[in-house]
């Protein structure tokens, strides 16, 4: 439990910030958590359960609601207990398919993410699904190149799906250990595009029938409520595994991934760090609980000097 | 969860309101935190929220509401007319420089659309104001990013100003405007890299853009999916350029789009264009009321306001 131990010990420097446990508090940190995006429902309900846990239990200091909060807040995040690590598999081909909407950093995640199985010894292929925006091609060419690694790729203004069943061919004859397919940009409410997605998702299906092992849905941290919506509609059109968080670099939290654990049960597995290709991280509870009330800590260690 | 508008949000408070005959400033306090829920679900930042309810509220708890026989039609009036002042009239020109060529400059986070909103702009001008642009690659870092603008050059048979990626954008930059005077280009339309707004060495070379050639426009384009954070970038990019407007993508989304009121109320600058689609004549002037009602979760506020 050396996890629930650190997180504890965050969660304590935070509170110990506030006085009383009063309507100011609450107050204060529903206010912290909605400017980070977490979803207003959820926050809400946190907001009351941390009220009734207060007056049933008396609480009047703040440090003996901390390890209320964190006890909720990591109810939120350790939902199930399975981890959140991607599904290599130990042989054979492994096929991961990324999806989201436009300009969150799929392409980026990708190439990152060869990087990161190149340098453990995998030997990967990426397919180029992209065939719609312009340059997208040539975008994973670069990142292909940058990772050391075979990008598949056709025309611009092909077929995703025939890409898509060219590069598992080409993956299995090489004996790759793992395929990475990037697909264009679309929001979810355009079902034209979203079904283009389930018929590549239907290709993999076919040519490798324990796959693909992961659907990643790449999300944007600055994205607000939106997100949600882009959790459903992907996850009832792909059944994503798995959500990579981008751009958690700036200064937005991207807390909305909060409420789509408790409400979608789907685990945050990786996380962006910026543009280059070292800037890719497994996704840490702590880290980023931590990180939603980084601006807090900040102040106080600011008053402090 | 599905996203509720104002108007389902105050059904619950009419109710109890129909049942007594007359509104309290209690109920009044329970419908500003209906519309506040509501603001926050679409995103509008909670400081902007603050500031608004309490307009509002001044406004509800006068005469207006209060004494209204309507009292729910009256709240969705008055947010929703607030709403719109707010954003602002409606404003999609363009600026013309007396000396061509016009400069226009684009600036923003990574990913928000700023290469795309480059050719939808160039298509614009050409098309409804019959001009000649030339687009300026001047992202030297993002893979691939002169030859998107290329290819988007190709799809519009407009001609594109690049110098690789060696070359910093400053200077590619000067010599765009060098280019577009001796072929007699009358817009120059530059794009830039994607930057974060805490990113100080890539905001110094926004700047340093800014001063060597003097754009006529600086828009700030950004995601109408962004949430709280919008009020941190758009201080940030405006505070560093003074920008001139601000192009919002994206928008033929589902998203609310509140991000729209944070961006207006600290940038105090006109939001000008939405972006509709990922072609090249996907974009529309902005519409203020059209967007209020959208944030607000209402197709069509009028009808809305006749049923309430
Ligand atoms: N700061 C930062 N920028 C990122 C990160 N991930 C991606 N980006 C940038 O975001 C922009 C968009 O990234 P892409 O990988 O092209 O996004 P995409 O989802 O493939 O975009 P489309 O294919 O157009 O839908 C690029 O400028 C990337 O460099 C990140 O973690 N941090
Ligand atoms: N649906 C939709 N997609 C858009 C819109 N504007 C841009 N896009 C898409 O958003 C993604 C990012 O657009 P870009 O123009 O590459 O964004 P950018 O700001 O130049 O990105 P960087 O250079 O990486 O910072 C692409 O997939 C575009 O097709 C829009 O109004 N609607
Ligand atoms: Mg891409
Ligand atoms: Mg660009």
């Amino acid at each position: 439990e050396k996890t629930r131990t650190s997180f504890s010990t965050k969660m304590n420097n935070l509170v110990k910030n506030y006085r009383k446990v009063d309507e100011d508090f609450f107050e204060e940190l529903e206010e912290l958590l909605i400017s980070a995006d977490v979803g207003v429902a959820t926050v809400m309900d946190l907001i009351d359960v941390l009220k009734d846990e207060a007056r049933t239990r008396n609480i009047k200091d703040t440090k003996e609601l901390q390890s209320v909060i964190s006890e909720k807040l990591a109810e939120l995040l350790h939902k199930s207990e399975e981890d959140g690590s991607l599904n290599v598999q130990e042989d054979g081909l492994s096929v991961f398919l990324f999806v989201g909407v436009n300009g969150v950093g799929k392409t980026t995640t990708i190439g990152k993410l060869a990087h990161k199985f190149k340098q453990e010894g995998k030997k990967v292929v990426l397919a180029a699904g992209d065939t719609f925006r312009a340059g997208a091609i040539e975008q994973l060419d670069v990142w292909g190149e940058r990772a050391g690694v075979d990008v598949i790729k056709h025309q611009a203004g092909s077929d995703p799906a025939a890409v898509v069943f060219d590069a598992v061919q080409s993956a299995k004859s090489r004996q790759a250990d793992i395929l990475l397919c990037d697909t264009a940009g679309r929001l979810q409410n355009k079902v034209n595009l979203m079904n283009e997605l389930e018929k590549v998702k239907r290709v993999i299906q076919r040519e490798v029938p324990s796959g693909p092992h992961e659907v990643i849905l790449v999300l944007d941290a600055t994205t607000g409520q939106n997100a949600m919506s882009q959790a459903k509609q992907f996850g009832q059109s792909t059944d994503v595994s798995g959500i990579a968080l981008t751009k958690l670099d700036g200064t937005a939290k991207g807390g909305i991934v909060l409420a789509i654990r408790h409400e979608l049960d789907i685990p945050v597995k990786l996380v962006g760090l910026g543009e280059q290709i070292d800037d890719l991280h497994e996704f840490d509870a702590d880290t980023f609980v931590y990180g939603l009330f980084s601006s807090i800590i900040e102040e106080e260690e600011e008053n402090d000097q | 969860m599905a996203f509720e508008g104002l108007a389902d949000r105050l059904q619950d408070t009419l109710q109890k309101i129909r049942g007594k005959g007359k509104v309290t400033e209690a109920d009044v306090k329970e419908m500003m935190r209906e519309v506040r829920l509501a603001l926050l679900e679409a995103d509008v930042n909670f400081k902007v929220v603050k500031q608004f309810i309490n307009k509002v509220k001044e406004r509800a708890v006068g005469q207006e509401v209060m004494k209204s026989l309507t009292p729910g039609q009256q709240v969705i009036k008055v947010v929703n007319e607030e709403l719109t002042a707010l954003m602002g009239g409606e404003q999609s020109k363009i600026a013309v420089s007396s000396r061509p060529p016009t400069v226009i400059m684009m600036a923003g986070l990574q990913g928000a659309g700023k290469t795309t909103t480059v050719g939808k702009l160039a298509n614009h001008l050409r098309k409804n104001h019959n001009r000649k642009p030339l687009l300026v690659a001047a992202d030297i870092y993002r893979p691939a990013a002169i030859n998107q603008l290329e290819t988007l050059g190709k799809q519009l048979s407009m001609p594109v100003f690049s110098m690789g990626d060696q070359v910093s954008p400053v200077e590619i930059a000067s010599k765009a405007i060098e280019k577009a005077k001796e072929e007699h280009l009358d817009y120059v339309i530059i794009d830039t890299a994607g930057r974060l707004h805490i990113d100080e060495d890539l905001m110094q070379e926004l700047k340093d853009v800014k001063e060597a050639v003097t754009p006529d426009e600086i828009f700030l384009v950004v995601d109408s999916m962004t949430g709280q954070d919008a009020v941190n970038v758009a201080e940030s990019f405006n505070d560093a350029l003074d920008i001139t407007g601000v192009v919002l993508t994206k928008l033929d989304g589902d998203t609310r789009g509140g991000a729209a009121l944070s961006i207006k109320a600290v940038t105090d600058k006109p939001i000008k264009f939405a972006g509709m689609g990922e072609k090249l004549d996907a974009l529309e002037p902005f519409h203020p009321e059209r967007m209020a009602s959208r944030i607000l979760g209402m197709g069509d506020v009028l009808t809305l306001i006749e049923k309430a």
